[in-house]
């Protein structure tokens, strides 16, 4: 069970005109500009959902993933994820939970990816009969025993994408963040993506939020989407309340944002 | 200590990816050293004695200070380098994983190419050992030990620092160069050379005297025996930096997606 009340991030930013006299200018008086990132954000998730978080770039998804999972502190609000704090119970949260950022990588770059695995499971104390008992099951879903022994900078970026979900998964997490998981990848590995995570989700009953802006994986993923442009919660609700009356869910979701100047 | 003992393995293996490159490194590490020696070298050609010091007494004072730095170089490279770990998003991973922090900073950067350096320091240090006439006792053995652990612990406060001042703003830390890479070249000499002010400084705001000055003199009979102990009070050095540390990760902003 999560939940999220009236959260609050603002970021400074310095900021300056073009030009070499106003770069002068700002060594000696900085200007800031305040942005709020998350400006009263709130919803609740329930255990075993599959969530689609959705908005254009800057919207403030990422803060929000960042904040689920106890890398930033907020300055105001509330966020409870089974019953802990993520920035205050950072330790005991994050045993809890999977994270996949799409554009960067966990994975060791020069080593073998089963090395990488090996110390995932020192990190997080996983019994070696779980580690075993994953390693086979994850393997077998994602298609990895022929990766495993590849250095990951030797792999393409779908085999990646999948050493990377099945990195996140080692420790049994009861909730998974993926930060934009199919950004990139061809076809194959798209659909291949989107099935493990359909059937990570029935099986083991993992709760799943996802950063996405192809419709697509929201599509063929999830029912439930919360939208989010400029710090708000514009749109909580099902994919229909946006593609209804229009030809697809992209022309909805574009006619949605410029009814909304975001 | 066995997660560590694991993330040194993968370091290993990671170097051995690139056999050349880390044999270059070392090599590179070891002839800047090596430059420093020259340059001791050829001014005590000239010069017998610095404040008292001759010449291998200033070598086994080098030796000891470029060991213990090179020491924390190995192993608090990760503070070091701080400000990459920081914008590559680095420290956003660490941040997800269900251990300290530091601890983790520490083990994603073991810098093995610098044993071209510490074998240099060694070099250095054992000649410095066999002309210094020495009358090597038990006391004096471990307080060499205190020594390079003190020696090391003050160069990682540093790294500590620098990596703090990164929460804050990203750019622009060349300065802290002064205290890290500045204190291994002055380390070259007693502390004392410099002047009573700088041996001041050095004593009650940055303790390199603790872990240089002092604890040589007691080596070469000339100091009281207290002075020996002076490298563990240095490790109190630490606390600040650590404080300083604490509050940046409560600043952390990440570094976008």
């Amino acid at each position: 069970m999560i939940t999220m009340q009236n959260v609050c991030k603002t970021y400074k930013v310095s900021k300056r005109d073009a030009g070499f006299s106003s770069a002068l200018k700002a060594l000696l008086h900085r200007e800031y500009e305040l942005i709020h990132a998350l400006d009263g954000v709130s919803f609740t998730i329930s255990e075993g959902e599959m969530v689609g978080y959705i908005g254009p770039n800057g919207a403030g998804k990422s803060s929000t993933i960042k904040i689920l999972s106890g890398i930033l502190t907020p300055e105001e609000g509330t966020c409870q994820i089974n019953g802990l704090t993520p920035w205050k119970n950072r330790i005991e949260h994050v045993r809890n939970i999977g994270v996949v950022f799409g554009q960067r990588t966990q994975l060791w770059w020069d080593v073998p990816v089963i090395d990488s695995f090996e110390l995932l499971k020192e990190i997080y104390r996983i019994s070696d009969h779980t580690y075993r008992r994953n390693l086979e099951q994850l393997s077998e879903m994602l298609g990895l025993s022929e990766l495993l022994k590849t250095p990951a900078r030797q792999l393409s970026l779908g085999q990646r994408m999948r050493c990377e979900i099945a990195a996140s998964l080692l420790h049994d997490p009861k909730i998974l963040f993926l930060d934009e998981p199919t950004i990139g990848l061809d076809a194959v590995s798209k659909l291949a993506v989107r099935d493990f995570i359909l059937k990570l989700n029935e099986e083991k009953k993992t709760t799943v939020i996802l950063t996405t802006h192809d419709m697509q994986d929201i599509e063929a993923l999830t029912n439930r989407i919360i939208l989010i442009g400029k710090g708000r919660i514009l749109l909580d609700g099902t994919i229909s309340d946006i593609s209804s009356g229009f030809n697809s869910t992209e022309e909805g979701l574009a006619a949605f944002y410029k009814s909304h100047n975001i | 200590m066995k997660l560590y003992g694991k993330y040194f393995m993968i370091h290993l293996k990671s170097i051995m990816e690139y056999k050349t490159s880390f044999l270059f490194s070392c090599m590179g590490q070891f002839l800047v050293s090596f430059n420093v020696f020259l340059g001791i070298y050829f001014m005590f050609r000239r010069f017998s004695h610095v404040e008292g010091f001759t010449y291998s007494e200033v070598l086994l004072c080098y030796g000891i200070t470029l060991l213990e730095f090179s020491l924390a170089e190995a192993f608090a490279r990760g503070f070091d380098t701080f400000s990459s770990i920081v914008s590559q998003g680095e420290f956003d991973r660490i941040l997800v994983r269900p251990r300290n922090e530091i601890f983790q900073v520490l083990a994603s950067r073991i810098e093995l190419s610098r044993m071209g350096r510490m074998l240099q320091a060694v070099v250095l240090f054992v000649y410095g050992i066999r002309k210094s006439g020495i009358h090597w006792t038990y006391p004096k053995a471990a307080a060499v030990v205190l020594m390079l652990f003190g020696g090391a612990m003050v160069f990682s406060g540093f790294f500590v620092i620098y990596a703090s001042i990164c929460f804050f703003t990203i750019e622009g830390l060349e300065f802290m160069n002064i205290f890290t890479d500045g204190a291994r070249e002055y380390g070259k000499y007693p502390v004392n050379i410099y002047g009573k002010r700088v041996l001041q400084l050095c004593t009650f705001v940055v303790p390199y005297a603790l872990i240089q000055y002092y604890p040589l003199l007691y080596l070469l009979g000339r100091g009281k025996p207290y002075y020996a102990l002076l490298p563990l009070a240095a490790c109190l050095f630490l606390i600040p930096c650590l404080m300083l540390w604490k509050i940046g990760v409560r600043h952390y902003v990440s570094a976008g997606s």
